[in-house]
């Protein structure tokens, strides 16, 4: 049982977005970058636990980026993933991305294709139901539970107003969500480990991207918030009554 | 060459989330001089009638018990059948559980460029479309332009309006081959997480959500109480999901469900960015909070400096009483 980690690198969450090149570009300047937490927290951690507990042989990463993401790389090799295979592209969008986790993942056998269940940058949520089309592989959605047995996955997941439990024969793919994996730091044994494992790189396949992002806009936050006294209550209901006419 | 728009049933009903993507795909078709075909499976005849009312042309209907689970495999090997037979450049699905999977399978299938959680109508540039899209969990939003020749957007529930008129569809069978197309999922149990007379949380317009500022799962009646008088949902932030005070699938924020009612109310929630994340994008947002540094007052339209032990239970009496005189 071979498992394939898709991680995407993105900005943490606590960073103030900006864009630069007329508002064309995000601006990487002085942003601190990491695992996106869906893939490491839920898709890398359970994939660890798994290999851990013997129902799994090897745990690798795959990452679309160029070679400032290795220091992300390497936080996921230090967490304890084997290995590591960049492709060496800035992706232009989720099917690109796909197209390379699918290529890869049929050339070299992976019977398990993890990833998180959004990216908190492009929050698209395609990649993994991309790669499951372009394989012809099943592609459970929202996964809080994930357990191996030889070549059969039980997973538990969320589906609109329930919880599903299924089983799957492997090739897969699952995306990951909260439930799956407790968060893990990376030990000084790991990141003293994570210097020497491999990161293979390897070229992209270069067709022209379905879609592309023409500009960007930061969202208009909230200005002002209206203070109505705790005392008069009554003012609140008029306010989303005939203000805001919400009630 | 319509507009295709993937419509799913749920509980006997079509889902409010697909006739915001019938209307949405009879936008585009106007736009597009053509018109919008709608895929539904298993409808019965009310149902094909508000496809109809939501403004589809066409009804393709689908017949079979594959489709019952909502299994991508299935539903996209009819919709992709369906957008060749009707020579269909533009498909509209919802960004829902459902089209989450199987827009995503479309894209891979068709190599359509695929737009996820649209909150625009698109822009005709020449042969492109260009669609508008949050990014960086609502903080910013982002025009796409799908360059490819079949296209596939996917809405974000909650960001258009339901417009029904006396429109009435065709309504035509449409047979599927899945000859060689196999799911491998098997279902071994389904729980449902509904609660009676509540509303799912990402299909609700008005929420009602606390943390910890409640202190105890025991405190929890004051928010029932007042998401009962409006006819909200109740919601509640990551650390009272984590210490099992609530159950898991009430949780909204990055890590739990993403939502954009029309009214959100946040008590006893301080506004973490990762909570912000998952409910900024709701229309309203009032915040209750004894403590006026809490960095949710910078992102709410209204609010209540004071003690929600306090402020809750005469808010819910205040809008019982606007109701009665309703």
């Amino acid at each position: 049982m071979k498992i394939l980690v898709a991680i995407s690198n993105v900005p943490d969450t606590t960073t103030k977005i900006t864009f630069s090149d007329g508002d064309t570009k995000f601006n990487t300047a002085g942003v601190q970058f990491i695992i996106n937490p869906y893939d490491e927290w839920y898709a890398l951690v359970r994939a660890l636990e798994l290999k851990e507990a013997s129902k799994a042989t090897s745990v690798t990463l795959f990452h679309v980026g160029l070679v400032d993401s290795d220091a992300t790389i390497r936080k996921g090799l230090a967490l304890g993933a084997d290995d590591a295979v960049r492709v060496n592209a800035e992706s232009p969008d989720s099917f690109f991305v796909a197209e390379q986790i699918a290529k890869y993942a049929k050339e070299k056998a992976y019977d398990l294709i993890l990833v998180g269940k959004e990216t908190i940058n492009y929050n698209g949520s395609s990649v993994g139901g991309m790669i499951g089309g372009l394989l012809d592989y099943s592609f459970i959605s929202l996964a809080t539970k994930l357990e191996l047995n030889g070549n059969t996955a039980t997973v538990e997941h969320d589906i609109d107003g329930g919880i599903q439990i299924v089983e799957c024969a492997t090739p897969l793919v699952i995306s990951c969500s909260k439930g799956m994996a407790e968060q893990r730091i990376p030990n000084m044994r790991g990141i003293m480990a994570a210097r020497t494992k491999p990161i293979t790189v390897v070229e992209a396949t270069t067709d022209a991207p379905l879609t592309s992002i023409k500009s960007f806009a930061l969202s208009a936050g909230r200005t002002t918030c209206k203070y109505v006294d705790a005392n008069n209550v009554e003012e609140l209901v008029s306010l989303l009554h005939n203000e805001a006419k919400v009630i | 060459m319509s507009v295709l728009v993937y419509v799913e049933i749920a509980k006997g009903k079509v889902k409010k989330a697909s006739l915001e993507a019938v209307n949405y795909a009879t936008q585009i078709a106007t736009q597009l001089g053509t018109s919008a075909t709608a895929i539904a499976f298993n409808a019965d005849v009310a149902q094909t009638e508000e496809i109809g009312k939501a403004g589809a042309k066409k009804v393709l209907l689908v017949k079979g018990d594959q489709y019952k689970t909502n299994d991508a495999v299935y539903i996209s090997a009819a919709v992709e059948q369906a957008a060749k037979a009707e020579g269909a450049k533009v498909i509209i699905t919802s960004f829902d559980v459902t089209g989450k999977s199987l827009a995503p399978r479309l894209s891979a299938k068709l190599k359509a460029g695929l737009v996820a959680g649209a909150v625009d109508y698109p822009v005709v540039n020449g042969n492109a479309l260009e669609v508008k899209k949050n990014v960086f969990s609502g903080k910013a939003t982002a025009i796409y332009s799908i360059n490819s020749d079949v296209k596939i957007i996917s809405l974000l529930p909650n960001s258009f309006p339901v417009k029904l008129t006396d429109n009435k569809a065709e309504v035509a069978d449409f047979a599927v081959d899945l000859n060689g197309i196999t799911s491998k999922v098997i279902i071994k149990e389904t729980k449902s997480t509904d609660t009676a007379g509540m509303i799912p949380l990402p299909e609700a317009e008005l929420v009602v959500s606390a943390g910890r500022g409640l202190k105890g799962p025991e405190n929890w009646g004051i928010v029932e109480d007042l998401a009962k008088a409006i006819g909200a949902t109740t919601a509640c932030s990551r650390p009272v999901a984590d210490m099992h005070w609530r159950p898991h699938h009430e949780h909204v924020g990055q890590t739990g469900i993403a939502i954009r009612p029309n009214l959100y109310i946040a008590i006893g929630i301080s506004g973490a960015i990762q909570h912000l994340a998952g409910v900024n994008g709701s229309k309203t947002i009032v915040v209750i909070n004894t403590d006026k540094e809490a960095p949710f007052f910078k992102s709410a339209d209204y609010g209540i400096i004071g003690d929600a032990f306090e402020v809750v239970p005469k808010l819910t009496a205040a809008i019982k009483k606007l109701r009665a005189n309703n």
